[in-house]
């Protein structure tokens, strides 16, 4: 554009953006695609095979055809992107407000990687000299993620954090059973802090869970640990750093306690991205950690799964691992599923494999040098955005410390102040175009939210994403009813949660909505 | 006198203008001198003539005054010029002059035996005539403290069998040690720093149970106001969690596994509490929610039991102390199960031990801080001190420092 044009832009009358977005979200009223169904509507329509009819056997013929929606290519399409525009997520908005969650960017050419025929039509029953390109994935990112580890070995099969975090489990009753010492070591002791999944595993399990408290300065008691570890002691289960981004300076010293007592360390690394390149889990005297591929490695989270997790043990617990194993003997790859002493199948076949795929690509891309330098931005951003919300006036993080690469903060001043709740500032932000998210268990800090930049976000998106929460807290503070009665800007106004916790309401499914609602 | 003294809590570092010693400070003192004497009877409460007298017949004695007169005795050690305003009699002038202090005296004279009327008249006829008022009683002495609407922050000292409200301090030591670091006109509460504490003062809630409710086993608190109080929160109770606003079922999934590591031949004394009381619903006993309960091999062998009954029926054999948490204070001994006293927890600890009830959010909301025993008797204190078992859900546990309130929070 020439100086001349620039010039009369300028003169015409165009009001200055405000210093906050004026965001307004789609509002489509969209109804459920089944209640947008009609009789005989259809997409696709498909010509008759001309292949003479076979009569299926009666076990597996359905009494009556499935409900599925009978919509148009057009109203199909249409339903999706409406729905796609009244959503919120990392692709069109500065998801940092998600902590403990790690809302990364995923980059596009990851996708196309998995879209590629190559990997999107393969089979899972394919012979193995026909599939030697995935395995070689498969096997490159094990030991990609056992270097990052300092493990010895690594499982790609479960398929999520929490999955890994069971075949840990697993592979410790199993470790312990094979030494004869299955019985009397029945106690898993974890931290308050650490990711509420430690103990639902261990749970699961059959263990009997022993909880760290925090201390007055936010680091598990380590006397108390001393005071649990002993002959029951089956391991340790610990998350570095806990949910509240505080690193656990003395984790060897937990490690060695535990270790004396002859109980195993496990490192719950779902999210790494404060250590890559930085700390090692075997470095610490750790004998399995764990990674959530989605929450360090920018694979997406897939609302709920299937996601992908690493399970990575030391030389001693490799008899165990989930199996079949992908091995490489210098020229070819092999499944080893000969593998007596394994905690068996975590999932079918190999795995998440289009996560692994991403993974693979997202690591290849960075590098070493590029992973310790996500880590740096990762823990640089999070202070940066830290030292911006602290000066907002009633935002404090709890413990006084040093963080990494996420905090849960409280506004507990703020509601002090003016009554209004954690949750409620969260609702506001909203309307400004911006995910917030308060906490999961446990619910120690009063008024919480848990911010986590990662290193995909650029200083304008944490400064802004700290207007808005400034912005809001002045406005809880001038006007406490203007934010409780948000949202004004979004797709829905106030949900019910009620039904969210009762059996009798809640519908994951159509099926259960007609049941239970339409009946 | 010119030397500064910080008004902080034990986590801040921020210095605060305090008055300097030489300026006059006054603090009022109001006791209840029958607060608490229900207590260790197992009545839940004093409130009322009758409940009072009843206490006396069980041989209960009289400990309000006592602990007004360690706060006080606390407070001058700290502050030896602060002048003491009170009541004539067992309403504040002989727990002051206990504690060696040459009290002023109001002009009222309180009925005999004193009533909330006259604990509401007191705090009237102080109205701004003090810089800060201590009290010392219970919930229901929160109440009448209220109702006589202070000009000035008030600071309760815990003597009462109910101290829901969040206006008491942890012990009368501690409530004395806050009231000399006082400074009425430090900085009203600011923003919040990242160590977050206040300045200032703080609103508390005061929070009173229906006694004759409560006697029929039905904890429903109520609110019932606020106090101003000083903003030293390291130091002050917090309020207690009600145990609606715990997870729901997680005091099944507690009793579950206490009624799992449950020993034959062993005995079991049940403190008061809705968890303590899902334990005797496992069992299929008809075990009180708010009185003690001794419990063996499945069977009920004795509910709500005074101290003396259960000094019987803890001799001799081996016995373990199954008590809940307190709400958000961390008292598992000394508050409203006073009936487990210095003498029935010595002998617990000779033959058993002590198991904690809390949920892991109860736990949470102490912050760091330990659990505390304050059966009154630091040798009684000092056997349950170290990390104890808090079982947390059926198969999940958690251990806990206790320590003893005096230790925790010396005079």
């Amino acid at each position: 554009m020439s100086g001349h044009a620039g010039d009369s832009f300028a003169e015409l009358p165009v009001a200055p953006k405000p210093p906050l977005r004026r965001f307004h979200q789609a509002r489509w009223d969209e109804p459920i695609i089944f209640e947008q169904s009609r009789p005989g509507r259809r997409g696709v329509a498909v010509p008759a095979a001309g292949v003479p009819a076979v009569e299926l056997p009666a076990s597996v013929r359905r009494a009556e055809p499935p409900k599925l929606p009978e919509m148009s290519q057009l109203h199909v399409l249409r339903h999706y992107v409406r729905l796609s525009q009244e959503n919120l997520g990392v692709d069109q908005a500065i998801a940092v407000g998600q902590g403990t969650c790690t809302m990364k960017y995923s980059p596009k050419v990851n996708d196309r990687f998995v879209t590629d025929p190559r990997i999107a039509e393969l089979h899972p029953l394919q012979p193995e000299d026909s599939v030697q390109g995935v395995l070689e994935i498969y096997w490159r990112l094990e030991r990609m993620l056992a270097e990052i580890s300092g493990m010895h070995r690594v499982s790609l099969q479960p398929a999520s954090g929490s999955a890994a975090i069971y075949a840990n489990v697993a592979m410790i009753r199993a470790y312990h059973a094979s030494r004869g010492d299955g019985e009397r070591r029945d106690q898993i002791i974890t931290t308050m802090f650490s990711h509420p999944s430690n103990a639902a595993c261990a749970k699961v399990a059959g263990y009997e869970v022993i909880t760290l408290m925090p201390d007055e300065n936010g680091y598990p008691d380590i006397e108390a640990l001393r005071a649990a570890a002993g002959p029951r002691t089956a391991a340790l289960m610990i998350t570095n750093p806990e949910d509240t981004g505080i690193f656990n300076p003395r984790i060897e010293e937990f490690v060695g306690i535990v270790h004396e007592a002859g109980g195993l360390a496990c490192y719950d690394q779902a999210n790494a991205n404060g250590l890559l390149g930085i700390t090692r889990a075997a470095d610490a005297g750790f004998d399995l950690c764990h990674f959530n591929l989605h929450k360090t490695f920018s694979t997406p989270h897939a609302c709920g799964g299937p996601a992908a997790g690493a399970s990575c043990v030391s030389e001693a617990l490799e008899p165990f691992l989930p199996g079949p194993t992908v091995e490489f003997d210098g020229e070819r790859y092999r499944l080893d599923a000969d593998r007596p002493r394994s905690v068996g199948k975590m999932r079918p076949f190999l795995g998440v494999t289009p996560n692994v795929v991403r993974a693979y690509a997202w690591i290849m891309a960075l590098g070493a040098e590029g992973l310790r330098e996500v880590a740096e931005t990762a823990v640089l951003n999070n202070n940066y955005l830290m030292h911006k919300i602290l000066q907002i006036p009633g935002a404090s993080a709890h413990w006084d410390r040093g963080r990494l690469e996420q905090v849960r903060y409280s506004w507990q001043g703020l509601f002090e102040e003016t009554g209004v709740h954690s949750e409620e500032i969260g609702v506001r932000a909203a309307d400004f175009g911006v995910h917030y998210w308060t906490s999961h268990h446990p619910f120690l800090v009063p008024e919480p939210f848990t911010l986590e930049p990662t290193e995909s976000y650029s200083k304008e998106d944490l400064d802004e994403y700290a207007a808005i929460l400034a912005h809001v807290a002045d406005e809880a503070r001038r006007d406490p009813e203007l934010v409780r009665g948000a949202p004004y800007n979004q797709t829905i106004h106030k949900i019910d949660p009620t039904s969210l916790d009762d059996p009798k309401q809640w519908s994951p499914t159509w099926r259960a909505y007609t049941r239970k609602h339409l009946a | 006198m010119t030397s500064e003294r910080s008004v902080t809590s034990a986590a801040s570092a921020a210095p605060r203008q305090a008055p300097a010693r030489g300026e006059a400070f006054t603090v009022g003192l109001v006791v209840n001198p029958v607060a608490g004497v229900g207590g260790p009877a197992g009545l839940k409460g004093s409130d009322g003539a009758e409940i009072q007298r009843r206490a006396l017949a069980r041989g209960a004695s009289l400990r309000a005054g006592e602990r007004a007169a360690q706060a006080v005795r606390a407070l001058l050690a700290r502050r030896p010029g602060a002048r003491i305003l009170t009541v004539p009699g067992p309403m504040g002038e002989d727990s002051a002059r206990a504690a060696g202090a040459v009290p002023e005296l109001l002009r009222i004279v309180p009925g005999a035996p004193s009533s909330g009327k006259d604990t509401t008249a007191a705090v009237e006829a102080m109205r701004d005539a003090v810089d800060l008022l201590l009290f010392a009683g219970g919930d229901g002495t929160a109440r009448d403290v209220l109702d006589g609407a202070p000009s000035c922050p008030v600071l309760g000292v815990p003597a009462g069998v109910k101290v829901y409200s969040g206006c008491f301090a942890v012990s009368p030591a501690t409530a004395g040690a806050v009231a000399a670091e006082f400074a009425r006109d430090a900085p009203a509460p600011g923003g919040t720093d990242g160590s977050g504490t206040y300045g200032g003062t703080v609103e508390a809630e005061v929070v009173d149970l229906d006694e004759e409710a409560y006697r029929r086993g039905a904890v429903s608190p109520r609110l019932y106001g606020t106090l101003r109080v000083p903003a030293v929160r390291a130091r002050l109770s917090g309020r207690k969690v009600g145990s609606s606003s715990g997870a729901p079922g997680s005091a099944e999934g507690v009793a579950a596994e206490v009624v799992a590591r449950m020993r034959p031949g062993v005995r079991y004394v049940l403190g008061p509490g809705a968890t303590t009381m899902a334990v005797g619903r496992l069992l299929g006993l008809a075990t009180t929610l708010l009185g003690v309960d001794v419990v063996q091999d499945g069977e009920l062998v004795a509910a709500d039991v005074a101290e003396r009954e259960l000094l019987d029926l803890v001799d001799g054999r081996e016995t373990h102390a199954v008590v809940s948490v307190i709400g958000g204070q961390g008292f598992v001994l000394g508050r409203g199960n006073q009936q487990i006293s210095p003498a029935v927890l010595k002998k617990i600890m000779a033959s058993g031990g002590l198991v904690v009830l809390a949920t892991q959010q109860k736990l949470a909301g102490l912050n760091g801080r330990p659990l505390l025993a304050d059966t009154g008797d630091p040798e009684a204190d000092a056997l349950v001190e170290g990390y104890v078992p808090v079982i947390t859900g059926h198969r999940e546990s958690a251990l806990y420092r206790i320590r003893s309130a005096i230790e925790e929070f010396p005079s």
